[in-house]
């Protein structure tokens, strides 16, 4: 970013070549408060906590709500007492997600780092935040702007849709008119305000420089530095031949997801929001820790499904080794000259896999939970025996 | 043709020899009829330059770097590896297109590898490279620069630029021209200069006028090798025989000029024809001169062998230091940043003159212009013109040119941050280990001379000061080159690209395969099971054994 300015000040667009890929509105904002970015930092990620916290509080008291009116219905097996989320358990877990995301030191390094990623993590939210309060504008604007930092958001417009669609008690069934209704006012209410936003930036620059910036940066991937994902040494070592194929279908692959999740987790659309968030920050194309930070903030609110993950030890294990090896491995390749960059690239495709291995886990544990609860605790056989439960 | 050698030696005991062959064309191209009489021009430049609509052409090829501040002001120095420079007519449309098509046509003329010569080395630089010949309006539009420091020099490069000279190497100076013994030294550039001149005083009709340069620096005292007396023998394993009968001017000029105005330091025999006085470069300088073409010269002997030498010995502590001398190096550690620091010295007591900088930076180094920092005796010093253009990935190289005022006798230190990328695989070189070359940066200034200059006739002067006009008697032009900078950049591990794809592909399928089962499966409780083969096998062999079955 102070690149960018400094190549406005020499009066050459910041686009012009290829160091800076930040949107024009960051630009702007930082013309101003560059002299005070710590400080700047600091806020957001208060910010992000902030908004993480009353997001949580309201998304307990909806929770809360739906067990309350399933349980009347008597939809729920009558073992299952020790499976319903109480108050008391509830009381304390938004200070737990605010705590999570400010303590992680994920946040607290690209705080330091002065990571523009701190504001998109803070854009996201407030999406998250307006969503969950039921204010369609504000859930709208939020998420244009964050599909505006970076492409990827794109993929929360499901979830969103899916919880206020949910809010306002219309069932989504593809004949209804009012789900039809309703899918178009939000979504051009999106479309409309990133139009807004697209525009405002031609206005401040006087040029749609930006466009192949900052999105077709993100889409094609040109710049191959290391970093923790998956990207870069994959096309460091593509054959050329095949290079666009190969960039097409890791772009289809965050996106792919979605409809699949849309239709299994439409019951729980702000589980969607999490998994789609982990989604993202694994196979976006330049992942940084900030993004994991963002996801990870969330664990403690499902922190009742501990009992059903079947690999955390493990897999936490593995997530804070790696963090431990990733520096060292970067030294030991960049300044010491001794290892090779296939080192760090191993420690990459480790943390990769925990992160994924984490996100299917609580995957399988909220679905395993679900069924427990309609179901039952005690599952026996038809001869009376204990029961298994797989997945066929 | 007239032809020249200079033979001057430097302050560390070595000798440089330059030679310069200029072809006069008496035609104007730009009337538009075609040409065909090109008599002593060479006919593949003639007709480069008919067709391509060149205005001016620069090229040159070097080996090696020209050490300023022990050797002092090149009378023309070239950066090391190949520098081509070019201005179009202003009739050209497609400029970048004559670019590909002149350095593709170039590469073939002299066999080498200029048509590595593409966007990714081509700048287009707005201050430093002014034509030096005739010129009506300077649209930097039409001027390209791009420089291939990698280039290694050899015979290759030397024979089809001996093919152009009129008389080829078998008569006049070029016969000194052996490509043994000019490889062996420790700078050569050859250099070919084409561009437009005025045919007579009144500068009526326009001529061209065709260079050829070559300068070579012996090194054998400095190396060791021998001792402080040359000959033409010495250096080049031939002695001077007859005149090239097509020339119509020879000379060898031999720089005799004192050092503290006492008596000479050199001797030279056989005596010279003729003493030159003349002050080139802002230094009054004593050239004995012998005019190959007078027919005293070859009287008894049918050779020619000038020889040098010294007549005492040369207290080397006391050198003396060119007024503006320059260095570059890279800073830093690590394979991820670094920076470049240029030092730019003026020697001058009192006076204080600017100098542009230009820097082509390669688009793999990303530089950060707003880490740019120029300091002179402890203070920060602003440039007065600043022209930055921004690399592209893959498309276009850094370009910096800046205006900067140097103090008298002060020394300016100009660094910029950079960032190492990580390129592809298939775009590191077949020794990626070795580095890569980043390009010097060439200094234009006009340095105050000490000596006043008086103006001088083009055709009565010498070859070697006409090369470059000077405007007023105050100053000379100089253009030095820095040196080349060699750098690392991370390397990926060459040997692993199926390994690669197939470990990130099997990640992506990890998750794939996870998120496929849970989505497409539901949980069901497990149904008791008659038991597959293996258990059956297991029971009958339990049943053996005594154990209570599964």
């Amino acid at each position: 970013v102070v690149e960018g300015l400094a190549l406005l000040d020499l009066g050459v667009s910041p686009y012009s070549g290829a160091v800076f890929h930040e949107t024009p509105l960051i630009i702007y904002l930082f013309h101003f408060l560059i002299e005070y970015a710590e400080l700047v930092f600091m806020i957001t990620d208060v910010l992000t906590a902030v908004a993480l916290y009353l997001a949580v509080q309201d998304f307990n008291k909806v929770v809360f709500k739906k067990q309350k009116l399933l349980i009347e219905l008597d939809k729920y097996a009558p073992d299952v007492a020790e499976l319903i989320q109480t108050p008391m358990e509830m009381h304390y877990i938004p200070l737990k997600v605010a705590l999570f995301y400010l303590l992680n030191p994920y946040t607290v390094m690209s705080c330091v780092a002065k990571s523009t990623c701190a504001i998109n993590n803070s854009v996201i939210a407030f999406f998250i935040l307006a969503t969950i309060k039921g204010s369609a504008f504000l859930s709208a604007v939020f998420l244009a702007l964050a599909t505006y930092q970076s492409l990827y958001p794109l993929t929360l417009f499901a979830p969103a849709l899916l919880y206020l669609l949910q809010r306002q008690f219309i069932p989504i069934k593809l004949k209804s008119k009012s789900f039809w209704l309703y899918t178009m006012q939000y979504a051009s209410l999106y479309l409309c305000s990133l139009v807004v936003i697209i525009c405002l930036s031609f206005f401040l620059l006087n040029s749609w420089d930006f466009i192949p910036s900052v999105y077709g940066f993100i889409l094609s991937v040109p710049d191959l530095t290391p970093n923790i994902g998956l990207f870069w040494y994959f096309f460091a070592e593509m054959f050329e031949h095949f290079s666009l194929f190969f960039v097409c279908v890791f772009q289809i692959n965050v996106f792919f997801y979605t409809i699949p999740l849309a239709i299994k987790l439409k019951e729980h659309p702000v589980f969607f929001m999490f998994v789609q968030l982990a989604i993202i920050s694994v196979f976006k194309s330049y992942p940084t820790v900030g993004d994991v930070a963002l996801y990870m903030a969330f664990l403690p609110v499902w922190s009742h499904l501990y009992r059903f993950l079947r690999n955390i030890f493990i897999l936490s294990c593995v997530l804070i080794f790696c963090s431990f090896l990733f520096p060292v491995l970067w030294h030991l390749w960049i300044y010491a000259g001794s290892a090779n960059s296939n080192f760090y690239y191993a420690i990459t495709l480790t943390f990769n896999i925990g992160q994924i291995l984490l996100i299917s886990d609580y995957f399988y544990a909220f679905l395993r939970r679900e069924y427990y609860l309609t179901h039952g605790l005690h599952l026996t056989r038809q001869d009376g025996t204990e029961a298994m439960l797989i997945l066929k | 043709l007239w032809e020249e050698l200079l033979l001057s030696p430097l302050p560390t005991g070595d000798v440089a020899a330059t030679f310069q062959f200029r072809t006069r064309w008496d035609v104007d191209l730009q009337r538009g009829a075609a040409v065909s009489h090109y008599r002593l021009f060479p006919k593949a430049l003639g007709r480069l330059v008919a067709a391509l609509g060149v205005r001016e052409l620069h090229l040159a090829l070097t080996q090696g770097f020209w050490r300023t501040r022990y050797w002092g002001q090149p009378p023309l120095q070239a950066p090391a590896g190949a520098e081509l420079w070019v201005w179009f007519q202003p009739t050209v449309t497609d400029v970048d297109k004559a670019w590909k098509e002149l350095s593709n046509i170039l590469s073939g003329i002299f066999c080498a590898s200029l048509n590595f010569i593409d966007s990714t080395n081509t700048v287009i630089p707005t201050a430093s490279f002014k034509p030096l010949g005739l010129a009506n309006g300077t649209d930097h539009h039409l001027l390209r620069y791009a420089v291939l420091p990698r280039e290694v020099v050899c015979t290759e490069n030397l024979t089809p630029w001996k093919k152009l000279l009129p008389c080829v190497s078998k008569a006049g100076l070029a016969v000194l021209l052996k490509a043994e013994r000019l490889f062996h030294s420790s700078y050569h550039s050859q250099a070919v200069h084409i561009r437009p001149i005025c045919r007579d005083a009144s500068c009526l009709a326009v001529s061209w006028e065709l260079r050829q340069t070559l300068t070579v620096v012996f090194d054998f005292f400095s190396s060791g090798q021998g001792k402080k007396d040359w000959s033409l023998f010495k250096m080049f394993s031939r002695t001077l025989t007859d005149t090239c009968p097509l020339a119509s001017q020879s000379k060898v000029y031999v720089d005799i000029s004192p050092k503290n105005k006492e008596k000479e330091l050199l001797e030279v025999s056989p005596p010279p024809t003729s003493v030159h006085e003349a002050i080139v470069q802002g230094d009054k300088k004593t050239y004995a001169v012998y005019d190959l073409l007078s027919p005293s010269l070859f009287n008894s002997s049918r050779s020619l062998n000038v020889q040098l030498k010294w007549k005492r010995p040369q207290d080397s502590s006391e050198m003396p230091i060119p007024t503006l001398h320059a260095q570059r190096y890279v800073g830093g550690y690590g394979l991820q940043t670094g920076q470049i620091c240029t030092l730019i010295y003026n020697t001058h007591p009192y006076r204080a003159f600017p100098v542009i900088l230009l820097e082509t930076v390669p688009w793999y180094l990303r530089l950060y212009v707003h880490t740019l920092t120029i300091i002179t005796k402890g203070k920060e010093n602003k440039p007065s013109y600043i022209h930055y253009q921004p690399a592209q990935d893959r498309r276009r190289p850094h370009l910096l040119e800046m205006l900067i005022q140097l103090p008298a006798n002060s020394v300016t230190k100009i660094t910029i941050q950079f960032e190492r990328a990580l390129l592809k695989w298939t775009e590191y070189p077949p020794d990626p280990n070795h580095g890569f070359y980043v390009g010097s940066s060439v200094l234009s200034a006009l340095v105050p001379s000490v000596t006043a200059m008086k103006d001088m006739d083009v055709e009565q002067s010498p070859l070697f000061t006409s090369l470059f006009p000077s405007s007023d008697g105050s100053s000379y032009f100089v253009r030095l080159y820095t040196e080349p900078l060699l750098v690392n950049l991370p390397t990926p591990d060459f040997s692993m690209p199926y390994n690669v794809i197939c470990l990130t592909c099997t990640v992506v399928a990890v998750c794939y395969g996870s998120f496929y089962n849970l989505l497409t499966r539901t949980f069901h409780v497990e149904e008791p099971s008659r038991g597959g083969l293996a258990k059956r096998l297991a029971n009958v062999i339990r049943k053996f054994r005594g154990v209570p079955l599964l």
